[in-house]
């Protein structure tokens, strides 16, 4: 309890030197794992002696005491005789500038042979500068499972040559996995991952990386509407729009607009700036009623022409699409685009409400009753099974 | 992540792959081998980082229900006691996939049995709801 006061005064500021400072212990040729540890033991310091003791040059700090923490490690490792030899390449001097030191280490934390969740603890520890104990809230894990899927993670870095760019689409994937994690506990998932993202932004001028930000932004404008005072799931056309966050949607559409402005024809915008356009028309209309659905299907006809097999390698995009095609060419042929899912999403609950969804617009209650609870039975959360039973009853009830 | 209890039972679930005696009249030393897999099945789950928690229940069960207005609690242990589904326990796993939870599922069922040999124990897997709407 008494590191409070600290959090609350330095805790952002603090976090955000976490990738400039790894970033150089790295390039100055640190093992990545022990820097990140070192660093860890130094964030946990300066909580500790920053709210009496203020250093007047924090980076600098961090990167000494880290350094330090480094030297003393290797000490004892040497007197236990125990030194592994460490055989990455030699990152570069010249590699790359100081605005740069996150996507670096983006790559580095989102490695495509880590699985997804040791991408995520590692990237909200090493990038995010969350400590264990937070992420293991988070993801409501004991601390030392956290603990261990980050070591495990660390270490099947190591070796791995660390200084050649990464697979960005796998960053992006990972921080939209943060985004939708959701928040539980201290720890905000959900504007982490818009933090990180924005980030990821200052080092990349790739129009998919602001698709994702302006998307992040489109969706966490709704958020304060989502959940009613008594935590009950409030659907999009019954939300109160008045408690949107219109600072976040119109920078979500800045940021849109400037990805979409570099496209072209030959070079077509890709998933997060198509579902981000998407997110933008819903969050544009005054009302349910005003919502321009024919325009939103024009962009999901853009969304699942992104794969060959879309029914297949994206399903999730062809159930939105029949949400749309409900809503411009009635909920008939909304329902037969489903149909084409059933093989693949007819287990899933998603599937099922949407089905419901279709069935009510068509005013056909004891089907859309049927389907909400189909639905419920599969949920995986308990916030939308309680929705979606509640949905069944209530048209069940007349 | 999804969170999924690999579940055992005492007795109850689909038809056994073979038959085999409760534990206590088995070889010590199997009782041994067997208990010292379990362990290592724990040991294993937190080494991957996949360990969520592990408990193990009595045999003994009481069903209670409310006995109305003023009334004590009705209980029994019945309906057929010796043949209903009963718990053993669990472990609680945080992974990756469904697909990951049901290969740690089968690795447990590995358990050695009477004689060193696998007892093909059936493990339910059964997910758990997460508490937070996702932000999506």
């Amino acid at each position: 309890m008494s590191e409070e006061p600290a959090r609350a005064l330095d805790e952002g500021a603090l976090r955000a030197l976490v990738p400039q400072v790894l970033a150089g212990l790295v390039r100055r040729g640190e093992d990545f794992d022990a820097a990140e540890d070192a660093l860890q033991e130094a964030l946990l310091e300066a909580l500790r002696v920053w709210p009496e003791h203020p250093p007047r040059e924090p980076g600098a700090w961090l990167a000494t005491v880290a350094t330090r923490r480094l030297v003393d490690a290797r000490r004892s490792e040497a007197a236990r005789q125990r030194r592994e030899e460490v055989t990455y390449a030699e990152p570069s001097p010249t590699a790359t500038e100081e605005g740069d030191d996150t996507l670096f280490l983006l790559f580095c934390c989102c490695h495509p042979d880590l699985a997804p969740a040791s991408q995520v603890a590692l990237t909200l520890r090493a990038v995010g500068g969350l400590t264990t104990r937070e992420i293991a809230d988070a993801f409501y894990v004991p601390e030392a499972t956290m603990a261990q899927r980050i070591s495990r993670a660390k270490r099947s870095l190591r070796g791995r040559p660390l200084d050649q760019p990464g697979d960005l689409a796998v960053v992006l994937r990972v921080l939209y996995l943060i985004y939708t994690a959701g928040h539980a506990g201290r720890v905000d998932l959900a504007g982490e991952a818009i933090r990180l993202t924005r980030q990821l932004n200052l080092a990349t001028e790739e129009p998919e990386a602001r698709g994702l930000l302006a998307l992040m932004l489109l969706n966490h404008a709704r958020l304060p509407a989502r959940l009613d005072s008594d935590g009950r799931i409030v659907t999009l056309d019954q939300q109160d729009r008045g408690l949107w966050e219109t600072r976040e949607i119109a920078e979500g559409v800045r940021v849109l607009q400037s990805a979409l402005a570099v496209q072209t024809e030959e070079r077509r915008p890709g998933r997060y700036q198509v579902e981000a356009a998407i997110a933008a028309l819903h969050d544009d209309a005054p009302s349910p009623e005003e919502t321009d659905w024919p325009q939103i299907l024009a962009w999901y006809d853009d969304l699942v022409a992104l794969t060959d097999d879309p029914v297949r390698q994206d399903p999730a995009a062809v159930l939105g699409r029949a949400v749309a095609v409900g809503h411009v060419l009635g909920p008939d042929a909304g329902l037969r685009e489903t149909e084409r899912l059933r093989e693949v999403l007819g287990d899933r609950h998603r599937w099922h409400a949407v089905r419901g969804h279709l069935h009510e617009l068509n005013g056909d209650l004891p089907a859309a009753a049927t389907a909400y609870a189909e639905s419920a039975r599969r949920a995986t959360n308990v916030a939308e099974r309680d929705h979606l039973v509640r949905q069944a009853a209530r048209l069940r009830a007349g | 992540m999804p969170q999924y209890l690999l579940l055992k039972y005492y007795r109850g679930g689909p038809e056994r792959h073979h038959p085999f005696p409760p534990m206590d009249q088995w070889d010590p030393d199997d009782v041994e081998a067997h208990l010292a897999f379990l362990r290592h099945v724990t040991e294993l789950l937190k080494d991957n980082g996949e360990y969520v928690e592990h408990k193990g229940l009595t045999p003994t069960r009481t069903w209670v229900r409310y006995g109305g207005p003023d009334a004590a609690p009705v209980t029994t242990d019945g309906p057929l006691p010796e043949t209903s589904d009963l718990v053993a326990g669990w472990w609680m796993v945080d992974v990756d996939s469904h697909e990951r939870a049901v290969e740690l599922a089968a690795y447990t069922s590995s358990e050695p049995g009477p004689g060193g040999e696998p007892l093909y124990e059936w493990i339910d897997v059964r997910e758990v709801m997460s508490e937070s709407p996702s932000s999506d």
